[in-house]
């Protein structure tokens, strides 16, 4: 059984802007839609705020695990129980972690991004699903609008 | 051990993470893939095929058994075990919702950096 995500896009841009999108924590945050603190440094904590309208009160929390130039950007990720608002209230260094890996390889028109997002075997998951399940339906929602705004804005 | 009395709470209690780990070993794979849409099977025709004794198959249709994504019904004197897709349902439900927000997210990424 798969326990792990794994996606690969390909990029028609540059290694190094890339690197950037994913590593300078203002650019991350554009993109992410997340606003961060300050920037990322590998063993620490990375933590901020999500800025999509209905989420802004759930807090990103991650450990930057590997920053390898142009090649391999790693973070262990918490997941909450719930991210409604009304019994939001995590302990973060008590929540069960996925680890989040971002692979570059340059290719002839740019760059390969794979993402893999592993270890879900660590999630105690009755809860898990009962929180995407309650939250599925604004979030796809509000994911839907972005693509649409990106869209129309290119 | 029927399964048939557990409740819809029971099953909720059911984490993720031991499905993956009951699942995570070639030889229950291969099981599940013998018991899925097919008739119940016994202990017997699904040692068929494996290089493998009854009493190892039984401990991995115990393992199974444990996460309830196989139960066994008793026919006589024989033990029949099925396949109960549920967990298996849950869990690739579960994967596909934080796979789908991936999806959105890189598709973010990709117009932020072609733009």
């Amino acid at each position: 059984m798969e326990n792990r995500i794994e996606k690969g896009i390909e990029l028609k841009a540059p290694i190094s802007r890339v690197w950037r999108a994913l590593t300078d924590y203002r650019e991350f945050g554009e993109w992410f839609r997340v606003k961060l603190n300050g920037p990322f440094v590998v063993g620490q904590i990375s933590s901020g705020f999500i800025t999509h309208p209905g989420y802004e009160h759930v807090k990103w929390e991650v450990v930057v695990q590997k920053m390898e130039t142009e090649r391999l950007f790693s973070f262990t990720w918490a997941h909450p129980k719930s991210l409604d608002k009304a019994d939001y209230s995590p302990d973060y260094s008590k929540e069960p972690t996925t680890l989040v890996e971002f692979r570059l390889e340059k290719i002839a028109i740019g760059t390969l991004l794979v993402l893999t997002e592993s270890g879900f075997d660590n999630i105690p998951s009755d809860r898990r699903l009962e929180a995407f399940r309650r939250n599925d339906g604004g979030w796809t929602a509000q994911m839907k609008n972005i693509e649409g705004y990106v869209a129309r804005n290119p | 051990m029927s399964r048939g009395t557990r409740s819809g709470a029971a099953a909720k209690r059911q984490t993720h993470a031991s499905v993956f780990a009951a699942l995570g070993d070639e030889t229950r794979l291969s099981l599940v893939a013998q018991l899925s849409g097919a008739q119940p099977r016994s202990i017997a025709q699904l040692t068929q095929g494996f290089g493998l004794t009854r009493q190892a198959i039984t401990k991995h249709l115990r393992v199974l058994e444990r996460v309830e994504i196989v139960h066994s019904v008793r026919t006589g004197r024989e033990s029949l075990f099925e396949l109960d897709p549920e967990p298996i349902e849950d869990l690739k439900k579960y994967l596909e919702l934080v796979s789908q927000q991936w999806d959105r997210a890189l598709s973010r990424l990709k117009a932020f950096v072609e733009g």
